[in-house]
């Protein structure tokens, strides 16, 4: 701006330097539905029945040993995914980042429909695929390689299967980015001062590559520390994890206090796991893909690292030196192959089974007919579930892509002090667990009526929503160069020409993919789904939900290809227009 | 500059026929170049003239669609990159973000397998030789970019090998620290007797440098020279005008007899000697006169000359140049003689020059 148009208008002035106002809604909306329910929940947990405190609460949790269990398990299954994920994605997410720009686009769809694929959908593959009648073991036993069915579900190895297709694309789109941003000409350099292809990667590559699997093992934990649909649908009891103990102590016992212990421990827990990520490699990493770590990590660790690194190195090109060239160029892209047909391949396998025409889930399935998709149809309770899940997506998207929106705005005009707690607060909702939220949520509607409402969903999952519309739009303005506006402004444009034809043409296609990205996280939720939503007013995943416990049948198949088709039909398009 | 003395001794390296196709595309057609033991060879041109392409095909990076390379007589054509005896000295210093300076350097040693006795005592010596001894544990990012070109410098040099290879090392650094690094450069090629090959853009930099100036245009090698033979008889347009500032008068060429031949065009005709004219084509060429040939006055005998208007006056710092136009509108830059008074614009002044300086080329 001019010095003549800082005096012609000081009130515009004004306005810019505190733009960080324009967060506001946002703020007073995330402090009503996310910060209040979520801090009352926690204070149940020392809310003695007489109001007064007390930790009998915690006393009960540190004297029943079945729920140190659940808590171990917990810990234990969102290790182990998030271990396996890092491992298996790795390979993956390093081939896409090798890949040119054009084509990983194209290619890092095969990770995005898996990854916005409904968890129910997912779930429900799996237990088709799993089941002691399950394709697997028919296959297995056709081939007479086995006798009895193999026990692949309802136990630990069914739910770290499921857990890990859910959460290994999460990792990957994490990794992905921090790996393509390492300087190819370091690899180049390396091979230059004498390394071999072995060293090249363990030396220089992979240590630069760290901070991306440190925020993508941060992330898959987090979120699997809070997940109950494929521990409910692919575990025994011995795989119970905190979320499902929460929802019971909720649903069927209504002990609040206990309900917020619980959802303390878990809350503590993803707040641990976020503050040794932070001690080890700053937060900020998780979005500027550059290490902080040698700063903190102390020389002793750094040394003790590489010297580990250079042995890997040695014995690695040991081992490959046996392989012939063309051999060695074959194992990644058919390991990529063969992650991709994991992630990609059980949810495709719902599409036939949908066409089925026997009452049972079988596949191959003996002959084809649209006869379940006519019962899905002409089944009100299926169309009116869609019909709600529809509208509350739709309503959930403008209001997230709005609210979110000018809190974007905001942190990018702004450059008050306060903008690192208001992007951290903005994305508090990811790093809670959904089901403490849900909880919250639930107790503080119960007061004010809005259970079983359509405008309790879409305040919930609105809450859910933020963060992405918020992180999308952010970075779409991020990369604006608002001097474009400052030159249509000195050719003559008025304020309201150059938002008009300036800013929002150029931002666009940001802010209509975060709307759409908000569209699908509401149109897949559950969790918000089970407690708020119910009876006559469910989702079309809460319905899923209670048919999937009642029983698995081929109507489930049609409603999931329904699901899949409407998701991937809405990423093609924010596919398209973020291009 | 080093010499090969002997007959039979080989070049260091010897690159026949080697080129590069992207497709339809060429990159650099089949080149021909021999760099021996010690000298400092500078690719020179202008941005797709193939001189990096070349850099990172002898480099090992790149791999060529035609021809060979031989270092001491070896073919090393096909060797992969990681066993070339070659440094590299990136454009952007290429150093390893997560690794300090003491183990950026070390890192060449390490991949070669020596002991950590020598590994330290290499590169305490290396830091040394380019000043940074008090910075071995710091990180890359810690150091400005003079110093970070240093630790990259250090980092090629550590392991003496045969032949360092340049890409743009200086194109990020700004005029006064690019010197005082082409200064360093050529210490550090003198202490270690390495062979470089060093590609630019920069005619200044590559006449500072080099021993040997390789002129790359349109994916081809225009000509090779030292400094001194490029700046005086350039062989084609393009040497004339990348290569210092130059003055051409295109014309058609005729014999005037007795070793001498005749440029003429609108400006008037001028004489220059047979054996200062190159190969031509269509009978059309240019005459190149370096603006410090001329010399203020008429034409005397065996000489030229020519009038025009000062239509600029640039002052450079240690020199004036002025700006004439000709009759037709053409313009000639030459060098006021700081001695006489400074003319004013408009003025009307003569240059001549003896027909021996003149060089014709196309």
């Amino acid at each position: 701006m001019t010095a003549a148009g800082l005096s012609a208008s000081p009130r515009t002035f004004r306005l810019r330097a505190n733009a960080l106002w324009l967060a506001a809604p946002a703020i007073a909306f995330l402090v009503v539905f996310f910060l209040i329910p979520v801090g009352r929940l926690l204070f149940l947990s020392i809310q003695g029945d007489t109001g007064s405190l007390t930790a009998e609460h915690y006393d009960r949790l540190l004297h029943t040993e079945v729920y140190w269990r659940i808590l171990i398990i917990t810990f234990r299954i969102a290790g182990l995914t998030a271990f396996f994920s890092l491992l298996l994605g790795y390979p993956l997410a390093y081939w896409l980042s090798q890949l040119k720009e054009q084509r990983r686009n194209q290619m890092l769809l095969l990770v995005l429909v898996p990854f916005w694929t409904s968890y129910l959908v997912k779930a429900f593959a799996w237990m088709l695929l799993l089941g002691n009648q399950g394709v697997l073991n028919r296959l297995l036993g056709g081939a007479g390689i086995t006798d009895s069915p193999l026990p692949l579900m309802y136990n630990e190895f069914g739910v770290i299967v499921g857990m890990v297709h859910a959460m290994m694309p999460l990792a990957v789109l994490t990794m992905m980015p921090v790996m393509s941003g390492i300087d190819t000409r370091l690899s180049q350099a390396a091979g230059t001062l004498g390394a071999n292809g072995a060293h090249r990667f363990w030396m220089v590559y992979f240590p630069l590559s760290i901070p991306g699997m440190a925020a993508g093992g941060l992330l898959t934990f987090i979120t699997s520390l809070g997940f109950f649909i494929v521990p409910a649908f692919l575990g025994g009891r011995q795989q119970t994890m905190l979320a499902q103990l929460i929802i019971i102590q909720v649903q069927e016992l209504v002990n609040w206090a206990f309900a917020g212990v619980l959802a303390t421990m878990l809350l503590v827990s993803a707040l641990i796991a976020c503050w040794i990520y932070n001690h080890l490699f700053g937060l900020a990493s998780l979005s500027a893909g550059s290490s902080t770590a040698d700063k903190t990590s102390s020389a002793w660790t750094r040394r003790f690292g590489f010297a580990l690194l250079e042995k890997l190195a040695w014995i690695t090109s040991a081992v490959t030196g046996r392989f012939s060239q063309g051999g060695r160029g074959k194992i990644l892209p058919g390991y990529v192959a063969l992650i991709v047909f994991f992630l990609v391949a059980p949810t495709l396998m719902v599409i036939p089974i949908a066409f089925t025409s026997s009452d049972f889930l079988e596949f191959p399935p003996p002959g084809y007919s649209t006869r379940w998709f006519s019962l899905y149809f002409n089944s009100p309770i299926w169309i009116s579930a869609t019909v709600r899940s529809f509208g509350v997506a739709f309503a959930t998207a403008i209001a997230a892509t709005a609210i979110g929106g000018l809190a974007a705005l905001a942190i990018a005009r702004s450059r008050s002090r306060f903008g690192g707690v208001v992007f951290a607060f903005m994305l508090a909702p990811m790093i809670v667990p959904r089901i403490v939220i849900a909880v919250g949520l639930f107790y503080l509607f119960a007061q004010m009526g809005l259970v079983a409402t359509n405008l309790g969903l879409v305040i919930g999952h609105t809450v859910l929503s933020i963060p992405f519309t918020f992180v999308a739009i952010a970075a779409v303005l991020k990369g604006y160069d608002w001097r474009l506006d400052q030159a249509a402004a000195s050719l003559g444009a008025g304020r309201f020409q150059v938002l008009r034809l300036i800013t929002v043409p150029l931002i666009r296609g940001g802010v209509i993919s975060a709307f759409l990205f908000a569209f699908v996280t509401s149109f897949d939720e559950l969790t918000i789904a089970i407690f708020v939503s119910g009876g006559l007013k469910s989702t079309l995943p809460k319905q899923m939900w209670d048919d999937m416990i009642l029983q698995l049948n081929p109507t489930l198949a049609a409603v999931s290809v329904v699901v899949l088709v409407i998701v991937t039909a809405i990423l093609l398009v924010a596919d398209r227009l973020r291009r | 500059m080093v010499h090969v003395d002997s007959k039979n001794a080989l070049p260091k390296l010897k690159i026949s026929g080697l080129g590069k196709r992207y497709g339809e595309v060429v990159a650099l057609e089949p080149t021909e170049l021999t760099v021996n033991a010690g000298e400092f060879v500078t690719l020179l041109g202008p941005s797709g003239s193939g001189k990096t392409t070349l850099l990172q095909m002898i480099s090992g990076l790149t791999e060529p669609t035609t021809g060979t390379l031989h270092v001491d007589g070896r073919d090393e054509t096909a060797t992969p990159v990681h066993r070339r005896d070659m440094g590299l000295v990136f454009q952007h210093y290429a150093l390893f973000p997560h690794m300090t300076v003491g183990e950026n350097i070390a890192f060449p040693l390490k991949m070669r397998g020596a002991p950590t006795n020598e590994v330290r005592e290499r590169v305490r010596e290396t830091l040394a030789k380019v000043q940074l001894e008090q910075y071995g544990d710091r990180f890359p990012r810690e150091l400005s970019g003079g110093q970070q070109q240093r630790v990259a410098l250090a980092r090629c040099f550590v392991y003496r090998p045969q032949i360092v290879l340049m890409d743009e090392p200086l194109g990020a650094l700004d005029k006064n620290l690019r010197e005082h690094m082409q200064f360093e450069i050529k210490r550090l090629h003198r202490e270690f007797g390495t062979t470089v090959i060093y590609v630019t853009h920069d005619q200044e930099e590559a006449l500072v440098l080099s021993d040997r100036i390789c002129l790359m245009n349109h994916a081809r090698v225009e000509q090779i020279g030292t400094p001194r033979e490029i700046y005086s008889r350039p062989k084609s347009i393009f040497s004339a005008r990348f290569i210092g500032l130059s003055n051409l008068f295109i014309g058609k060429v005729s014999d005037a007899g007795d070793g001498r031949i005749v440029v003429a065009n609108s400006n008037g005709s001028f004489e220059a000697r047979q054996e200062n004219c190159g190969p031509l084509v269509n009978g059309k060429a240019g005459l190149v006169l370096r603006p410090e040939q001329l010399r203020p006055g008429p034409a005397g005998a065996g000489e030229n000359d020519i009038t025009g208007t000062v239509t600029e006056i640039i002052y450079v710092g240690s020199d004036t140049r002025l700006v004439l136009t000709l009759q037709d509108g053409e313009t000639v830059s030459v060098r006021h003689d700081p001695a006489t008074t400074l003319p004013a614009l408009g003025d009307s002044l003569t240059y001549h020059w003896p027909i021996d300086v003149a060089v014709v080329v196309s």
